[in-house]
């Protein structure tokens, strides 16, 4: 049964001396065989410009939202909600405009998700009231009976660590966020005061320095910072940034 | 090769091992399964094929681009035809039914049995996705939402009405139009001490006829209730639709109808918040909205006298 | 010991030292990280880690006090590996009870979520089921394994004095590091990497030492060639090691906290992500694994293995490719097209490569296809191999954009994910472990041939539970999601979707009951074997002995 001529192949003659008796070289042989896929494909969104849309309006999340942000991942909200409409008819229809590369430059890490046991939340900012959100975050089956989802009424009861932001703000700054821009930096813990306050001196720096930021106390109790604050801070934010007015989704460069 | 030495012949499938032993573990010379080696070079001539066709190899460093293939496929495009599609498909109608909207209202619609299919089935599926969360899968409410079966209506119920409010959302900040009131918080700010907030909230359950009047709040609650409360509730209690007051003596509450939801209510100064959707929904959804909303429930709609819906029609005509 | 085995003992060599560097620098870490942490969230984590390597620090007291580690050169180390074996069962068993936890979560939401107790939510337990049955349990099987196939195939003790020990301890801290955070909230957000920066580092350490042990423990081999198992562990360890590093590297908010952010942002973080995360499945759920099928089933059913240069080939080839499948977990996202499409290609010429292995298994058994009546074992080492096949058959069709339209983001894929977890991964382990134990604790038998049997049908009857009820629940789903009514209207809310979806997470509920009451059964019956409660010999266990053999010549 066993082909003479594919023994006398030379590749598995080379196999045999050189991979099947070098365990050096055999790693390297992988290592080789391995880089290749990754390369070719990560590399290229690094360089290549149409990777990432141009649009408007897209900046870095205020210190409440990135707060937010970091207690969304905390409570493993990314396990049941993808941040992802995909550019499909119904997807489209059901959760609004599909969502572009550029819409998660500043998200690190990216929060497209993987399983949606429960809606897609990319745009869900200004879908809700803050006091439907409260309500949803105390008790989801208090407002939807049908749903699935825990409750977290812990967060409006515990304080938010306000002053880590600076340091977090910081640490992203280091990888390019441009938060040394506009005195972003400077402002940091202030500015996690000013967002919760219509009336706060700095409103109008504030909103200079987050363009189209939702300004106001969002766990509907001024006397404290709490976490809730800052996760509904963020998710009024959520797919809100982009103007689509501006943005030609028929443009070349972004049919992609 | 030394190993060439050692090879044997396997006595079961009469296969020559390879010459080599593990740990007591041999292996067969076998060729590579022949179906197994085809399909491995039919799906490397698919995949070879398919990245032709479609967008797939990314130009290298210092250029841009990418392959775009043959088919010059793009998912973005498809989707925005797609939209196009449905549009075109659901366009006919919905056209008619804004222009039946605009002109003859609710009856124009209600008289058109295409349309009414239409707008209802239009917006029952928008209800479920944008408003059930809030306002019940049935429209049946919950605490601080409001029911939309039922014939009370807070800022009006006629068809406009509702279209309005579904275009400028309550109290929604970011709509510079929207409908917008705020009751005092009585006990929060300090305006009344808790004993008179229990002296009114007496009066307003016994305007309700939900608990004999008592002597505090026929007294001091009356008074408050005459002098606080009057001027968006109206003397009697009856409510205005201009303001979003609600009616207190219709036994259907809002925060709740216990005492201590009543009280509570009035310490805190309600403040019920309902976003805009003429930026996320569009024109022409929020009218097969409003249709669907003011149709809900056909056992509620018998409720409506025209006199009853002319006069929610004026009052709403007049709170702008 | 006798006299003669002190004398083999390492005494506290330069190693010995190098490791409780290690250990006191990670301790004084946490000391200052307890006490002086920039969030609380560390402050508390610092005091488990500290801990953990206050207790390293302890033990090699307790252990160089006495002269060291064994290391009798004529002898395999099989310590190492039986702790392996144990902790492979410890964490099964933890991993899978989370997941019945968490499968009920979805189930009985109101039931099942604690407001007293946030560290239960659904949330954070998610990842720590994950964590738990691919690095916990997985992982271990995968090092215990890994080392007992080395050293046979190779004919000598493994090499490095105490780094197997450190590799072995060092893996269980990273674990209760990565399983104690998520449940204070300490995660990184990126699946299967949640791991936050430090135990990141950590575990590099580690698994660099993984290397250099595996590698020198190949180097003073004592056969001419190198075993195919070995090929694909060496695989999984070198392709582990740079997707890990690459995959983790990030900014932390401060060096003592616990907050830390990807280099990476959006679109490129979602790729290098799911370049990582595919390659998990690759290298961590199937190169790896198939190194265990490549030496456990030719060993249990002594037959050969059926084709050398299908092995070559297919190693190659499923090594190349799987690398740059991971875009199919990103189809119809904001990535862009051509990547999607080279996703979508190999992961299509990927079947083939995969099924290489499948074939060597299975065909392996030709000769004695009559074992899978009598031993429990090899059948569920070939059911395993079967379930392989399957989820390298499903994964391609997933991976098709249209199908992908449809499974993506849905029960599908959770099915897909079990049927290769609970099938594949979980019963290969499963027949490694009965093979193991009455090999390294000298036993004729298991105690009890018929809990395998037992295990094996109760397990398998849980698998299809899961699997089917994801599959019909995950198919509806996304249908559900997409249906329109003839006006041209999406047919059904999100929430009539989840509803529709509860009595299916009951079903995979029960599933997963019967597969966590197998694992408990084979958990008593190694416990009871090791104890020396084995009644009867059985044919099918061959006695390997720890003395190394010197070559036939
Ligand atoms: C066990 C899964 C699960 C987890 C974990 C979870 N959710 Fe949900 N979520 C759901 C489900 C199911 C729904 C749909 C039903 C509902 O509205 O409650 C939902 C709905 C929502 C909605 C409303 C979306 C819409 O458009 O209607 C928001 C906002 C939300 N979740 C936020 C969060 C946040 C923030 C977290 C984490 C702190 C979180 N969820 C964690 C399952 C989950
Ligand atoms: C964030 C929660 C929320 C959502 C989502 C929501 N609503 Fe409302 N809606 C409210 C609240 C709260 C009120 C009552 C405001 C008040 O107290 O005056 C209200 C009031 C209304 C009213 C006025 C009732 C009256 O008595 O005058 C209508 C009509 C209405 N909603 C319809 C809808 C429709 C249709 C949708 C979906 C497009 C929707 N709502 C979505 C919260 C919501
Ligand atoms: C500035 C106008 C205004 C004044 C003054 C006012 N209210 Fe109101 N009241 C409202 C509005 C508007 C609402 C509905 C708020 C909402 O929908 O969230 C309301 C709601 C209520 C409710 C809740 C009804 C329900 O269905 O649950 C009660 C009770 C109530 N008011 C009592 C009072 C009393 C008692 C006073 C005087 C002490 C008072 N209100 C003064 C405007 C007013
Ligand atoms: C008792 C057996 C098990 C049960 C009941 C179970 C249950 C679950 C549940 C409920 C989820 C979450 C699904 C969702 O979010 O909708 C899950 C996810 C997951 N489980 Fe299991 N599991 C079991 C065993 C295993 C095993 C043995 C493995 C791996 C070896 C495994 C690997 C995974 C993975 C990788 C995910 C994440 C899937 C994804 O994100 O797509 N599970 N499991
Ligand atoms: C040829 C081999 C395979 C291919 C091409 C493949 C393909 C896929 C695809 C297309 C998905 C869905 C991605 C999505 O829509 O989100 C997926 C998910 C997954 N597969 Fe496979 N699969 C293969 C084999 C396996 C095996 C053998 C296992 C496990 C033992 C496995 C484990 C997983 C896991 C854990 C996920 C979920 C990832 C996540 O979203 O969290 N796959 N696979
Ligand atoms: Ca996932
Ligand atoms: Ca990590
Ligand atoms: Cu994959």
């Amino acid at each position: 049964m066993a082909e003479k001529t594919k023994k006398a192949n030379p590749i598995w003659a080379w196999h045999k001396k050189v991979l099947e008796q070098n365990s050096i070289m055999l790693t390297g042989g992988v290592l080789v065989v391995v880089s290749i896929g990754g390369l070719v494909e990560i590399a290229p969104l690094f360089y290549l410009d149409e990777t990432i849309e141009e649009v408007e309006g897209v900046r870095p999340y205020s210190p409440l939202a990135l707060m937010g942000r970091d207690i969304y991942i905390r409570e493993g909200c990314y396990t049941c909600h993808s941040q992802m409409v995909r550019p499909l008819r119904d997807e489209v229809e059901r959760y609004g405009h599909y969502s572009l590369a550029a819409e998660s430059m500043y998200d690190r890490p990216f929060q497209w998700g993987s399983k949606r046991t429960g809606p897609d939340l990319a745009r869900v900012g200004g879908k809700y009231s803050d006091e439907w959100h409260r309500d949803h975050m105390r008790d989801p089956r208090s407002v939807v009976p049908e749903s699935i989802m825990p409750p977290y009424a812990f967060l409006e009861t515990t304080p938010l660590e306000v002053e880590v932001v600076e340091g977090r703000m910081r640490a992203l700054t280091r990888l390019g966020t441009p938060y040394d821009e506009l005195g972003r930096l400077e402002n940091a813990v202030s500015d996690v005061y000013t967002q919760l306050d219509p009336f706060a001196a700095d409103y109008d720096g504030f909103l200079e320095r987050y363009p189209g930021a939702p300004v106001r106390d969002f766990d509907g109790n001024p006397d404290m910072v709490s976490e809730l604050d800052a996760l509904i801070a963020y998710l009024q934010i959520l797919g809100t940034m982009v103007d689509f007015s501006t943005y030609e989704a028929e443009a070349d460069e972004n049919l992609r | 090769m030394a190993d060439e030495d050692k090879r044997e012949v396997d006595a079961y499938s009469g296969v020559d091992t390879t010459g080599h032993e593990w740990d007591g573990i041999k292996e067969l010379d076998n060729p590579l399964p022949r179906w197994w080696l085809w399909i491995f070079y039919a799906s490397i001539a698919w995949a070879v094929v398919y990245m032709v066709f479609m967008p797939a190899v990314p130009a290298p460093p210092g250029f841009d681009g990418h392959t775009r293939g043959l088919r010059d496929h793009s998912e973005r495009a498809n989707v925005a035809q797609a939209m196009n599609d449905l549009q075109a498909q659901r366009g006919p109608l919905f056209d008619r039914l804004q222009q039946a909207a605009d002109t003859g209202g609710i009856e124009a619609i209600e008289n058109d049995p295409e349309l009414l299919n239409f707008a209802l089935a239009a917006g029952e599926s928008a209800f479920g996705d944008n408003c059930s969360t809030c306002h019940g899968r049935g429209a049946q409410g919950a605490i601080g939402y409001p029911n939309l079966n039922d014939d009370v209506w807070l800022w009006g119920g006629s068809f406009e009405a509702i279209r309005q409010t579904l275009h400028v959302g309550i109290r929604w900040e970011d709509n510079p139009d929207t409908r917008f009131s705020q009751m005092p918080a009585y006990g929060r700010d300090g305006i009344l001490s808790r004993e008179e907030i229990s002296a009114v909230a007496d009066h307003v359950m016994a305007l309700a006829d939900m608990i004999e009047p008592t002597e505090a709040g026929n007294t001091t609650g009356r008074e408050i209730f005459e002098l606080q409360c009057s001027a968006c509730h109206g003397v009697n209690g009856l409510g205005d639709q201009t303001q979003g007051a609600p009616n207190l003596t219709d036994r259907v509450w809002l925060y709740g109808s216990d005492e201590a939801q009543i009280e509570n209510t009035i310490w805190r100064g309600p403040y019920g918040v309902m976003p805009a959707w003429e930026d996320r929904l569009g024109e022409e959804t929020i009218t097969a909205l409003a249709a669907y909303v003011y149709l809900l429930g056909g056992g509620e709609r018998s409720a409506f006298s025209e006199a009853a819906l002319d006069g929610a029609h004026q009052a709403s005509e007049a709170g702008r | 010991m006798s006299a003669a085995a002190a004398s083999n003992k390492t005494g506290f060599d330069a190693s010995a030292m190098v490791v409780a560097g290690l250990l006191g620098l990670g301790a004084l870490w946490s000391l200052i990280s307890a006490a002086a942490g920039a969030d609380a969230a560390i402050r508390v984590h610092a005091w488990v880690i500290g801990a953990g390597f206050l207790a390293g620090l302890f033990m090699m007291a307790r252990i160089y006090g006495d002269g060291g580690l064994d290391n009798d050169k004529t002898q395999y180390n099989e310590n190492v590996i039986k702790a392996g074996v144990i902790a492979s069962m410890f964490w099964g068993v933890a991993g899978l009870l989370v997941g019945v936890i968490i499968a009920f979560q979805l189930a009985f939401p109101a039931l099942l979520s604690f407001d007293a107790f946030p560290q239960l939510n659904f949330g954070r337990l998610r990842p720590v089921h994950t964590s738990a049955v691919i690095f916990a349990f997985g992982g271990n099987v995968l090092i215990a394994t890994s080392f007992y196939v080395v050293q046979r195939t190779c004919r000598t003790r493994i090499a490095g004095g105490i780094w197997p020990w450190f590799v072995f301890w060092g893996y269980q801290l990273f674990i209760v590091v990565a399983a104690t955070g998520y449940l204070l909230g300490i995660t990184q957000g990126k699946e299967y990497a949640e791991p936050e920066w430090y135990a990141d580092l950590w575990l590099t350490l580690v698994w660099v030492a993984y290397l250099l042990v595996f590698l020198a423990t190949l180097m003073r081999r004592k056969e001419p060639h190198l075993y195919v198992a070995n090929w694909f562990y060496l695989a999984f360890i070198v392709t582990i090691a740079m997707l890990h590093v690459v995959n983790n590297l990030a900014m932390p908010a401060s060096l003592f906290g616990a907050r830390s952010y990807s280099a990476f942002a959006g679109v490129q973080d979602a790729l290098t992500q799911w370049w990582y995360g595919h390659n998990a499945v690759g290298f961590f759920l199937t190169a790896g694994f198939l190194a265990i099928m490549y030496y456990f089933i030719p060993k249990r059913a002594e037959r050969p293995v059926y084709s050398y240069r299908l092995s070559i080939i297919h190693f190659w080839a499923l090594i190349f490719i799987y690398i740059w499948a991971g875009p199919h977990h990103l189809h119809y996202t904001a990535l862009p097209e051509w990547a999607q499409t080279l996703g979508m290609t190999f992961s299509i010429m990927l079947w083939m490569p995969s099924w290489g292995g499948m074939i060597n298994g299975l065909m392996t058994l030709s000769g004695a296809w009559d074992r899978l009546r009598t031993d429990p074992v090899i059948r569920m080492l070939v059911v395993s191999v079967a379930f392989y096949g399957m989820s390298t058959f499903e994964g391609p069709v997933m991976s098709v954009r249209a199908v992908n339209s449809l499974s993506h983001y849905t029960d599908w894929t959770i099915g897909h994910v079990h049927s290769g977890a609970l099938g594949w991964v979980g019963f290969i382990s499963f027949g490694a472990i009965y093979c193991l134990v009455p090999w390294l604790w000298k036993r004729a038998g298991m105690y009890s041939k018929a809990l395998i049997e037992w295990h094996f049908w109760i397990a398998t009857i849980g698998i299809l539970l899961y699997i089917t009820s994801m599959w019909v629940s995950g198919i509806m789903q996304g249908l559900m999601w997409r249906a329109y009514n003839s006006l041209g209207f999406l047919e059904y809310s999100f929430v009539q979707t989840v509803e529709a979806m509860h009595p299916y997470y009951i079903i995979r509920g029960l599933g997963g009951v019967l597969y966590l009451t197998g694992a408990l059964l084979m958990v008593w019956n190694v416990y009871k074997t090791i104890k020396g409660d084995v009644r009867e010999k059985d044919e099918a266990v061959k006695p390997q002995s720890a003395a190394i053999q010197q070559p036939a010549e």
